[in-house]
């Protein structure tokens, strides 16, 4: 075998000490000029994104949302489908920097910074298309309870209400837990680092943390505490996601089994879009030492575990259409989804999340970086077509045939959507050179871990001489 | 040299031992304390598990904290939704009860996460007693290598068995690299 198996790595290779972690971090911020013209590349396109995304939403917002493909009964489409998909890419992050901070996943410690970033601006994006579809986003405070002259109050046994909640609070909460991660980092860039604006800056946002041990005590057990209270939440909101459907009466929507299908769905794509970001960023500021091949390899069978719930989903849900003995149900699996127009956006689905991911269970798929970059482009198609399936084409298919109607997206709703990608992508950018894109002390953590086990892979190395502070 | 507020009376605000390991910390710590000194802190780049009891800290303010404030969340939610829906507004849905528990869980639910995650955040940062720009600790040599690889211990002029040239004694005896006396 030409290549080591990755599982006897450890997670933090060559010699490393206190010092050489700050700097491989570090350097990303404090030295601006490292940054390579990949960088400007991928911040153009994402800005031109953004641009196109402030374009189509000026004209939606002067036009109105008849420039979308929405029609009536297809009255959700992209952007329901878009704003399922944005939120589902979020979920890894959480589920990353809650869920195995509890199972003591210590390898998490070198991505998790990483994707609760993509967790925050993925929601953003999410945010968007709801606000918008409600047409009047002028009036989207409307959303929230308070008190109005109107006399009325939001109607909380309604599925949509549930999601504001859900997701103004994932929002929320995402944002607190990301910030408290950054504050002892803001602490060490501040101490590190050498230009007078840099240090103001750091300094404010550093709140005073002085790594006290009684800061650390209770730090960590509010951490933890997040940690704990996330956990549910990033549960619930895509089950939340997914009752905006479940408890509908549509054809090929009232299926029981979506709430833990979508949150696995979610993780699915997460992950997949974790990847996407982690392999190219690795390489780019040569980080392989802290994300390692083993890191990939773990992260590539959690997209294939995730992957096939995802399958068993799909195959229940076909199952349920026939075993339920609804004739509309099963019609629409007959007519729309195996048959039909969109079929071939069915059977893609099928073949990207269902057929793709399972390369994974050949060792060589999850060690060689472009094969898992490929796999998770087509795991973030195929968790597109998943909702594109389950949204308009189940509209589409209505229970009086006569007002059954096909939907074709126009150039807007593509527009919108390519925008929000290239707005992602900004933000993703401008994490990566102003904030620092892994957690000093948490791998400064493992480190110490590493060593006192006495791993032989990773010798301590006697501390330098630091540059900067002073 | 003072700034600021807090720094009102005269003299220095402790004496400062430096140690480039986490073991050594954690020796002096418990040294420290078993020597009966009180009013001290340890720091260092990384949480160090064990060192809160090494120095006989313990707190569990912040845990209790985010218990109630969940509490408090779960109360305000589920009365948001009871009265908007069975006193002030109430509207006939599919006949189903105005005061509809399983409907209304999941923003009762959302309510309590949000305000224990409140607790725990700004609970933290309250007990912490940040922000806090000032601090006579940042006076000590070298302290910015706080965050980075070097640990610290402080004992503070304030604890009563404090004594300039006992206690910097008793710290030049944990093999620390260096001690340093700061000012307030």
């Amino acid at each position: 075998m030409a290549t080591t198996p990755p599982i006897n790595q450890p997670l933090i290779t060559g010699q490393q000490s206190y010092a050489t972690i700050d700097e491989s971090i570090g350097r990303l911020v404090l030295q601006q000029r490292i940054h390579p013209r990949a960088w400007w590349i991928m911040a153009t396109f994402g800005v031109l994104g953004t641009c196109l995304l402030g374009l189509s939403i000026t004209w939606l917002v002067y036009q109105g949302i008849g420039i979308w493909g929405n029609n009536i009964p297809v009255a959700w489409s992209f952007d329901i489908v878009n704003f399922v998909w944005w939120i589902g890419i979020g979920h890894a992050g959480t589920l990353i920097s809650a869920i195995l901070l509890l199972m003591r996943q210590q390898w998490r410690n070198s991505i998790n910074r990483f994707s609760e970033a993509m967790t925050i601006f993925a929601v953003m994006c999410a945010a968007i298309y709801p606000v918008l579809h409600t047409g009047r986003p002028w009036v989207s405070y409307w959303l929230f309870p308070f008190w109005n002259i109107m006399a009325v109050w939001p109607q909380f046994r309604s599925p949509l209400m549930w999601d504001v909640f859900a997701v103004s609070t994932y929002f929320t909460v995402s944002l607190l837990f990301w910030f408290m991660g950054l504050v002892p980092d803001f602490a060490n860039l501040r101490d590190r680092a050498t230009n007078k604006p840099a240090k103001v800056v750091f300094g404010l946002v550093a709140l005073g943390w002085r790594n006290s041990n009684q800061h650390w005590h209770r730090y960590e057990q509010a951490y933890l505490l997040l940690a704990g209270i996330s956990t549910p939440l990033v549960l619930s909101v895509h089950s939340i996601v997914s009752f905006d459907f479940a408890v509908s009466i549509m054809p090929g929507w009232n299926v029981s089994i979506f709430p833990p299908y979508f949150v696995a769905g979610a993780v699915f794509a997460g992950f997949a879009m974790v990847l996407t970001f982690a392999i190219p960023v690795r390489k780019m500021y040569k980080l392989e030492h802290l994300i390692t091949d083993r890191h990939i390899d773990w992260m590539s069978k959690i997209t294939m575990a995730t992957g096939l719930i995802v399958a068993y989903g799909y195959v229940l849900e076909a199952f349920f259409s026939w075993y339920g003995a609804n004739t509309f149900e099963f019609a629409l699996f007959r007519h729309i989804r195996w048959t039909g127009p969109y079929s071939w956006a069915y059977w893609m689905l099928i073949f990207c999340n269902v057929v793709a991911p399972n390369l994974f269970w050949w060792p060589y798929a999850r060690r060689n970086p472009w094969c898992v970059m490929i796999i998770c482009q087509f795991v973030s198609l195929g968790m597109w077509l998943e909702r594109f399936v389950i949204i308009p084409m189940s509209l589409m298919n209505n229970y009086l045939p006569s007002s059954n109607r096909p939907y074709y997206p126009t150039f807007w709703d593509i527009a919108m959507y390519a925008g929000t990608i290239g707005f992602f992508t900004m933000m993703m950018f401008l994490f990566i050179r102003f904030l620092p894109v892994i957690n000093f002390f948490e791998i400064k953590d493992l480190l110490y871990k590493t060593i006192k086990k006495g791993n032989p892979a990773v010798e301590p190395v006697e501390t330098v001489a630091l540059s900067g502070g002073g | 040299m003072s700034h600021g507020y807090g720094a009102s009376e005269e003299g220095p605000y402790g004496l400062v031992a430096e140690f480039t390991s986490p073991e050594a910390l954690m020796d002096a710590a418990e040294a420290a304390r078993e020597a009966g000194y009180k009013k001290m802190d340890a720091y260092s780049p990384f949480p160090i598990h064990g060192l809160s009891e090494a120095i006989g800290f313990s707190d569990k303010k912040v845990p209790w904290t985010v218990f109630f404030c969940g509490l408090c969340g779960c109360f305000i939610g589920y009365s948001l939704e009871w009265y908007t829906a069975v006193i002030d507004y109430p509207l006939n849905v599919g006949g189903k009860p105005l005061n509809s528990l399983p409907a209304f869980i999941p923003p009762a639910y959302e309510c309590t996460i949000l305000l224990a995650s409140f607790g725990a955040f700004f609970g933290m940062l309250a007990y912490n007693g940040l922000p806090k720009p000032y601090h006579s600790i940042f006076n000590t040599p070298g302290f910015q290598r706080a965050s980075q690889d070097r640990f610290f211990l402080a004992i503070e002029v304030k604890d009563p068995k404090y004594d300039a040239v006992k206690t910097r004694t008793f710290m030049e005896g944990l093999s620390p690299i260096n001690v340093s006396e700061v000012e307030a």
